[in-house]
């Protein structure tokens, strides 16, 4: 069973992001980078399905500038056989990304397609289901737990009200949640056997895909800062204060 | 032009986010119709007819559509967008709208604007990026604007004084590649977290499930919900549908109590709205505490039992 993981690179979630004074987007220069947290768990995944015997073949694939090729050395160094770079400069947004990915999974007929269920840069959670529609694929998001058997997926999601199980045919896309599993770190001989394993790069032209972006970004603000850093000595002030100052207590 | 409202429902009664998405559907199109997919919808169709400004209600049932999957309710919300002409497609970012409303973009070939925070024209909108540390405003050229809205940053429609009608349109037909085969859904008697005036909230301080006892003997006493920070619930301190933050629930109540929580970014993401913020930890350094209005360093599991005995008396 063949799986492609979709991966991003992003703005690494430790980083306090910073807006440009010019207002046309966020400070991204000598920024860390890393590979967004929900795809690195969906690389997990994928190779946890490997090492139990359920797949045979993981194919990374990652949209974006030639530095995103650091993000697939990553997920090879995690334990993906190969990997797919469709290099583009263009503002990447989720449809342009998706049909991108679904011109990828016709190429290379995988029985999963696994990404994370948002990236935490645009914090979009759309490019999974947008996927799915467009391949006319089940998806199972916000994935929790995920087990494989014949040409079936149980997967169990995490909603608002608490946990949904659903059944999926094969092939289906799956969008992981944070506590599918813990992914492991990229040990330094696997670092260094990454660099052999295949990495191709095809651009959004030869796969037929029209990336350009549907959403102009008219400008970047800041959110308004919050005052904060308010002390009280005791419980009884506390009390005091929200009932007479704030004025929030029933 | 009409904005087309997908209603969130448990067949019976209206899920309150779905008024907070007519509110934003009324400030961008003229008209608002609301479509109620599911198995005996009377209820939550009537709730809907009943809210102000909603001209038509469209009920379409099947009994696949008990448990709905995202490819049926999409599949049945094409059908419904296909004879209408709407200028806008909209849900509230719940766990339902998120799931749904992408599939209804790509099918269209449309982009879709995520969790808007604000309207500043019929396509013009703004949203949160990075956690909630920048707002993003977008305008989209696409004949048809899917949205999904957060539900904090636009008020709750009147649940009465409207009259729209209800009309009985057909179901698509099942797509059988998806089916809900089971739910564990948390029961509380608490008011819901995306909507309740006052949150108790845990963090990793806690240090165990049962400890957050002492949490609920405070939530009595302040009509509160609970939530938690991701490290409580992979910690398995609480389920799920208790986290609040960038990727759990958004919450802007007019209280938020952070007990044991250090204050991540992505903490801050889900809270740093609400109206009033308290903090209480043992740590005097915790990032919390600099968007905390009131903070208390010391001991929770002094404070808190404290704090309860004196909103008592």
């Amino acid at each position: 069973m063949k799986i492609l993981v979709a991966v991003k690179r992003v703005i690494d979630f430790n980083v306090k992001v910073r807006v440009k004074s010019d207002g046309t987007g966020v400070e991204t220069t000598n920024v860390k980078m890393s590979m967004n947290p929900f795809d690195e768990i969906a690389i997990e995944e994928a190779v946890r399905l490997k090492e139990k015997g359920v797949v045979t073949e993981i194919v990374a694939v990652s949209c974006g500038g030639s530095s995103s090729q650091e993000t697939l050395r990553t997920a090879l160094a995690l334990g993906a056989d190969r990997a797919i770079l469709v290099q583009t400069d263009a503002d990447l947004q989720p449809l342009a990304v998706a049909k991108v990915l679904a011109a990828i999974a016709r190429k290379e007929a995988p029985e999963i397609v696994i990404l994370g269920k948002q990236a935490i840069d645009d914090d979009a959670n759309q490019t999974g289901q947008m996927l799915a529609a467009l391949l006319d694929w089940p998806q199972a998001t916000f994935a929790s737990k995920v087990d494989i058997s014949e040409r079936k997926a149980t997967v169990k999601r995490e909603v608002d009200g608490g946990l949904e199980i659903v059944e999926v045919h094969l092939p289906a896309v799956v969008t992981t949640d944070l506590r599918l599993n813990e992914p492991r770190y990229a040990t330094l001989p696997n670092i260094m056997k990454a660099k052999k394993k295949p990495l191709e790069t095809l651009t959004p032209e030869t796969l037929g895909v029209d990336v350009a972006p549907r959403l102009a970004t008219l400008k970047v603000t800041e959110p308004a800062k919050r005052k904060g850093g308010g002390r009280v000595a005791d419980v009884k002030e506390l009390v005091a204060r929200l009932r007479n100052e704030a004025k929030v207590l029933p | 032009m009409s904005a087309l409202v997908l209603a969130e429902h448990d067949n019976q009664s209206l899920k309150s986010a779905t008024l907070h998405a007519i509110t934003a559907a009324r400030a961008l199109a003229d008209g608002v119709d609301v479509l109620v997919i599911g198995s005996s919808v009377e209820g939550a169709a009537a709730a809907s007819a009943a809210i102000p400004g909603v001209a038509k209600v469209f009920r379409a049932e099947a009994p696949y559509l008990a448990q709905p999957t995202a490819e049926n309710v999409a599949a049945t919300a094409l059908a419904a967008i296909a004879r209408g002409e709407y200028s806008h497609v909209i849900a509230a970012a719940t766990s339902f709208g998120k799931n749904v409303l992408p599939r209804i973009a790509a099918t269209l070939d449309v982009a879709q604007i995520s969790d808007v925070i604000a309207i500043e024209g019929p396509d013009t909108f703004t949203r949160p990026i990075y956690a909630g540390n920048a707002f993003a405003t977008v305008r989209s050229s696409d004949a048809i604007k899917v949205v999904t809205i957060r539900t904090t940053a636009f008020d709750a429609a009147p649940s009465s004084g409207g009259s729209g009608s209800i009309e009985n349109i057909s179901a698509a037909p099942n797509v059988t590649t998806a089916k809900v085969i089971g739910q564990e859904l948390t029961k509380s008697a608490r008011p819901e977290l995306t909507s309740a005036r006052v949150v108790v909230s845990g963090g990793r301080g806690m240090a165990s499930g049962d400890n957050f006892r002492m949490l609920e003997a405070l939530a009595d006493k302040l009509n509160a919900a609970i939530g938690a920070s991701r490290a409580a619930v992979d910690a398995g301190y609480v389920p799920n549908d208790y986290q609040v933050g960038q990727t759990g629930k958004i919450v802007a109540p007019d209280l938020y109590i952070a007990v044991g929580i250090s204050g991540a970014i992505q903490h801050l993401a889900g809270m740093k709205d609400s109206k009033v913020i308290v903090a209480i930890n043992k740590d005097a350094e915790a990032p919390i505490f600099q968007i905390a209005d009131y903070g208390l360093v010391g001991d929770l599991f002094e404070i808190i039992p404290a704090l309860t005995a004196e909103l008592s008396s």
